[in-house]
């Protein structure tokens, strides 16, 4: 809705919804944590907390209704985030194979 | 009707209203990295298996015995719903000021600080918990609790150093999204927003949303990921 007089505007029922999903996800994420799921916990709970992350983003924080200007914005504080992660732990995580840590 | 100046480099009030959102977005982008450098330092620290156990160890501390859950983090859990909803009557808030719709939006944001200063009571019950029993890194640790469990303490210390940075840095945030919203709230009651200008509370939204949204990360790393 790039610079319209006038908003978009979800519905009061809309919100109602995306907050049942975040509150079910967390009820959810708790029964992954008390499951035998072995070397999967961490991903199964980061990937539950990303796809509550994202519903924040699209609808209480009206992405999903912005312009391109802020989804690309948005986008780039993953890949400033990424860049950070990505070179610190492939330091990191490659020390053991060429033998010199511990 | 509320009205704001129009800024001579702007040519409607609806771009100076975007413009004003995309700076608080790129303001946000920096929060993001202050809370990422923690998460990655915390991140290299969990992963290193010699110190693995240790962090398992101290995680079993967050759930307290409440209501009879012996190891069930419920007040991380119970608080988690709580921040939720109080982003849901956030977004409840900007809808009321995008309607124009000026008692919700005074009750709105009464109900956001009233669920913000009880995920902070909670928060402060945990950490006086956390006193109790000795796990304050530098001030008030119990190291000797420690001994013949098979974990090392400082491992355990280590990661109450990551506790409390991370939660203490969230609530300081929790604290600062108070005050906007305290005076938003009387700006708010005084007739100040309706439909034509209504930017400082979809700003404050964005960053109450995005406080939530450090917690929806922090909650699965520090109290639930023990194996």
């Amino acid at each position: 809705m790039d610079e319209h007089e006038h908003p978009h505007v979800a519905t009061v029922g809309s919100y109602v919804v995306i907050f049942l999903i975040l509150v079910a996800l967390t009820v959810l994420t708790v029964f992954t944590a008390l499951s035998p799921l072995g070397h999967w916990h961490a991903p199964v709970a980061l990937g539950i907390a990303v796809v509550k992350a994202t519903l924040v983003f699209l609808f209480f924080m009206h992405l999903l209704h912005s312009p391109k200007l802020t989804w690309l914005v948005a986008g780039g504080t993953f890949v400033w985030l990424g860049i950070m992660f990505a070179l610190t732990l492939a330091d990191y995580w490659s020390r053991g194979i060429v033998g010199r840590y511990q | 009707m509320a009205t704001v100046p129009l800024a001579h480099h702007f040519r409607t009030p609806a771009q100076q209203h975007h413009a004003a959102l995309l700076g608080m977005w790129m303001f946000l982008i920096t929060e993001v990295l202050l809370f990422g450098a923690v998460f990655l330092g915390y991140v290299v620290y969990r992963a290193n298996p010699a110190l693995h156990g240790g962090f398992v160890a101290a995680s079993e501390h967050l759930g307290q015995s409440v209501f009879g859950f012996e190891h069930v983090p419920f007040l991380g859990a119970f608080n988690t719903v709580i921040l939720l909803g109080s982003s849901f009557t956030m977004a409840l808030a900007v809808r009321a000021a995008q309607v124009g719709n000026q008692s919700s939006l005074v009750r709105n944001l009464g109900l956001t600080m009233i669920l913000g200063t009880i995920f902070l009571g909670i928060k402060a019950y945990e950490y006086h918990h956390d006193w109790d029993i000795g796990l304050i890194p530098g001030f008030k640790f119990d190291k000797a609790a420690w001994a013949g469990t098979g974990v090392d303490a400082r491992h355990v210390e280590l990661f109450f150093v990551f506790y409390f940075v991370l939660t203490g840095l969230h609530a300081i945030h929790m604290f600062i999204g108070m005050g906007l919203l305290g005076v938003l709230w009387v700006r708010s009651r005084m007739g100040r927003f309706g439909r034509e200008y209504y930017t400082p509370i979809e700003l404050a939204g964005l960053y109450w949303h995005f406080v939530d949204v450090v917690w929806i990360f922090l909650y699965p790393l520090l109290y639930l990921i023990r194996h």
